[in-house]
């Protein structure tokens, strides 16, 4: 199969509408995705959370809708902007949140924090604190696939700003020579921290892989259908042996880049355009109010997911801090 | 129920911050995700959003209000209907989580890993407790080969592929052109190209590749042609394979061996001349190896290959061609941990690794010439350090002298000075004396190469100084 050229915006090819049941899945996940984060602000703004924290807030569609069209077998990585991929990947509210607030029961038993966070189980490998490292450890895991024959594809998460990395390069180089199965997502929320896009990069992210025949897409990241739609024809395009496939997602974030980011860099107008007329999870719910999901019908579901949040906050604030023996294990894996 | 709304920390180190203006009046109705406030904190103005859904019952800190601290209640939501008359004063309220967090009940709990007793060797290694290093029994292992250390290198690398899969080799050259100083001759032609892979220039991403196959359940072994090139990589080497362990509690580790030429070849000038031992020996999550000999070669990377951890594999060019007596048998496998007395002595201690053991043996048979008995340890190990090994030595010497290729400053030789000074200080009747690389980037010039690396002279004159001889 000859690699399709790269491509703005998929037509998402209406093969019928999407059933009632997978909107409301979506719908669900993305609004658990918002719901902890403002919970994480929440806390952070507590002084419950240090340090960094990187909210997901606006680009919920993203990780939702790839997550939605993946195989068990299939592995992710992402940058430090992290919550939402965990939560997608199935991973607990209670020990992420617990990992935030620094705790024994959180995934990391609290050495790790917001960018560090992984579970094998589940097939995510981090959280990374460091702009590209991820795109390598994803272009590996797909080596790993292809090397051990599970059939998975690896699902290596950037943003904008990691992608003028030298190491990105370096690595759609690699996985297109050994046609590893590799997704590269790129996640452009149109600012590198406080510098826009325009500003940072040169051409088109999706058009970068031209040069080693990797085909390109961009897609709309606020469509939870349009991510989906490409997800499912790029991880098919993957899993079939013809190597690596780059999706540039177009989405925003609505918060700053971390915490204490005042986000002065784009108008109000810019950010309250997108809040109100792309709001990928509105979309949802006039999509299911179309189909006669009420108000009341959804606020259940709302309620649900608040109280599952708080849940994890609680728990997030219960668990004790890791004990000082902590401090010295998992250094190494014990040599006895 | 109402709800309060507190004064937000919104970078690391806020404190307290002033409530710049109110976005909302008390009676409004406000969803989560509305703005409702701006705040100063000392970098920036802020806005702040509501977490909750609901009516605005109560407005406690009053616009332009300075300096408030962060969990103060500022206001107070409550749902439709609901009565906000009743209200406590915010100094009441005010909500020190952590410290409340701290003293929590919970902060005791029964948990095997917690109550684990401190006698693990790598606890105790971080810790800096001494203690002895694993055992092993070197002699046992009769049967042995003549061979070069490159050889035994290969060796070592082709029985851990036969027996186990997911040990593979990544690096430039090391398949079709059978490595770049033929460390892996034949390799290719056993293996096939699925597990001894030529990889493009790029240092940086195949790196970090082969520790994201690592995580994935493989046991990469990454050639760097040089230890130079592996620069490109050291953000992967130490941030994502040093680290990884420890961010993810134990849960995800990475099994992988970095090896290539550390140190000064032969003119080849500053940028391919360096020594790499007390970069990585600096980081916690490393383990560090630097052989000398043939067997120092085989066993040193058997056991780095079979390690769960990641492994720095130091070799030095000069010393591929060198022939030792190997043993043959699959199962040797030095311990990384343990250094080796290559001669005993009673006189002085002379510590070193890699190229410069073989420099300290030959200086050990002059200086008996001279009356000088010397006792020489070959530390094969950088990190974890057998300070056991040089600690018992100098006790029985009472001098020390070091020596190491690379620069002094913050080196393997200052390490092993701070060593004896806060342990066998009472021992010693002399300062150690560190033998180093001259501390300027490599000259081209033969002369001034020359210059620069530690010379057989050098350590006599270090030795003659710690016995008080001169």
């Amino acid at each position: 199969m000859s690699p399709p050229k790269s491509k703005k915006k998929t037509a998402v090819k209406k093969t019928g509408q999407p059933s009632l049941e997978e909107l409301r899945k979506l719908y669900y996940e993305m609004l658990m995705i918002r719901r902890f984060e403002e919970k994480s602000g929440q806390l952070y703004g507590m002084g419950l959370i240090g340090g960094f924290c990187h909210l997901y807030i606006g680009q919920e569609a993203v990780v939702t809708g790839i997550n939605s069209v993946q195989k068990p077998q299939d592995t992710v990585v992402t940058s430090y902007r992290d919550h939402a991929h965990m939560l997608a990947c199935g991973m607990d509210a209670n020990g992420i949140m617990a990992e935030l607030t620094g705790r024994i029961d959180g995934y990391s038993r609290g050495k790790g924090g917001s960018m560090h966070m992984f579970s094998r189980e589940k097939g995510f490998f981090g959280g990374n604190g460091i702009v590209g490292a991820g795109v390598a450890i994803g272009a590996g895991l797909g080596f790993g696939h292809k090397y051990s024959g599970d059939g998975g594809v690896a699902i290596a998460y950037m943003g904008d700003g990691a992608s003028n990395q030298g190491q990105v390069g370096e690595c759609y180089n690699m996985a297109a020579l050994w046609d590893l199965p590799v997704l590269f997502v790129i996640e452009n929320n149109q600012y590198a921290m406080g510098t826009s896009a325009t500003r940072h990069a040169a051409g088109q992210l999706y058009r970068r892989g031209e040069g080693y025949g990797i085909p390109g897409e961009q897609v709309d990241g606020m469509d939870v259908f349009a991510v989906q739609t490409a997800a499912k024809q790029a991880l098919d395009y993957a899993r079939s042996g013809n190597g690596p496939y780059i999706l540039e997602v177009m989405t925003y974030r609505y918060r700053g880049h971390s915490m204490s980011d005042p986000a002065k860099y784009r108008t109000k107008e810019e950010v309250s355009t997108m809040k109100e007329d792309r709001d990928p999870i509105a979309n949802v719910k006039n999509m299911l109010q179309e189909r006669g999901i009420d108000e009341a019908e959804l606020k259940v579901v709302d309620k649900e997911i608040k109280a599952i949040v708080a849940e994890a906050a609680k728990f997030a604030q219960e668990s004790p801090e890791p004990s000082e023996h902590e401090l010295w294990t998992d250094i190494l894996v014990e040599s006895v | 129920m109402p709800t309060q709304i507190l004064m937000p920390a919104l970078s690391p180190t806020m404190t307290e911050g002033n409530l710049a203006k109110w976005l909302v009046a008390e009676g409004d109705t406000i969803e989560s995700g509305d703005v409702i406030a701006e705040i100063e904190t000392d970098k920036a103005t802020m806005e702040v959003e509501a977490v909750d859904d609901g009516v605005i019952g109560k407005i406690l800190v009053a616009e332009g209000s300075e300096n408030v601290p962060v969990n103060d209640v500022i206001a107070i939501l409550v749902e439709d209907g609901e009565d906000s008359a009743v209200i406590p004063s915010p100094s009441e309220t005010r909500i020190n989580s952590v410290e409340k967090s701290k003293i929590s009940p919970q902060s005791v709990r029964d948990d095997n890993k917690e109550n684990l007793e401190a006698t693990n060797r790598d606890i105790l290694y971080a810790q800096g407790v001494i203690f002895e290093p694993p055992a092993f029994d070197e002699a046992s292992f009769t049967e042995t080969i003549n061979q070069s250390v490159r050889d035994a290198l290969r060796d070592a690398m082709s029985e851990e592929m036969r027996a186990d899969d997911r040990v593979y080799l990544m690096g430039e050259e090391v398949a079709e052109y059978q490595g770049a100083y033929k460390v892996s001759q034949g390799m290719l032609d056993e293996f096939g190209a699925r597990r001894v892979i030529d990889t493009p220039i790029t240092e940086h991403g195949f790196a970090g590749m082969a520790v994201g196959s690592a995580m994935n359940g493989l046991k990469p072994i990454v050639e760097f042609m040089t230890w130079n090139f592996g620069m490109q990589a050291i953000d992967h080497i130490i941030n994502s394979a040093a680290k990884t362990l420890y961010m993810a509690g134990g849960q995800l580790g990475c099994p992988i061996v970095f090896r290539g030429a550390n140190g000064a070849a032969s003119r080849v000038g500053a940028q391919h001349s360096q020594c790499f031992a007390s970069w990585y020996a600096h980081v916690p999550g490393l383990k560090v190896v630097a052989p000398w000999s043939g067997a120092d070669a085989k066993g040193l990377l058997k056991a780095a290959i079979r390690d769960p951890n990641p492994i720095i594999f130091l070799e030095n060019e000069l010393l591929y061609g060198e022939k030792f007596d190997v043993p043959v048998s699959d199962d040797f496998e030095i311990p990384i941990g343990r250094a080796k007395i290559e001669r005993a002595g009673a006189d002085v201690t002379i510590v070193a690794f890699s190229i410069m053991v073989g420099k300290a043996l030959k200086v050990a048979q002059e200086l008996a010439e001279q009356g000088i008995d010397a006792e020489v340890i070959n530390l094969r190990t950088i990190r974890p350090l057998d300070r056991y090994t040089i600690l018992e030595s100098v006790k029985k010497t009472n001098r020390i002298v070091s020596v190491e290729e690379g620069w002094a400053f913050a080196g393997i030789g200052a390490e092993i000075a701070a060593l004896c000074g806060e342990h066998a200080f009472d021992y010693m009747d002399a300062p150690l004396v560190r033998v180093c690389g001259a501390d300027v980037p490599m000259p081209y010039a033969a002369n001034l190469e020359n210059l620069a690396l530690p010379k057989p002279k050098d350590i006599i004159n270090a030795v003659r100084k710690v016995c008080y001889v001169d």
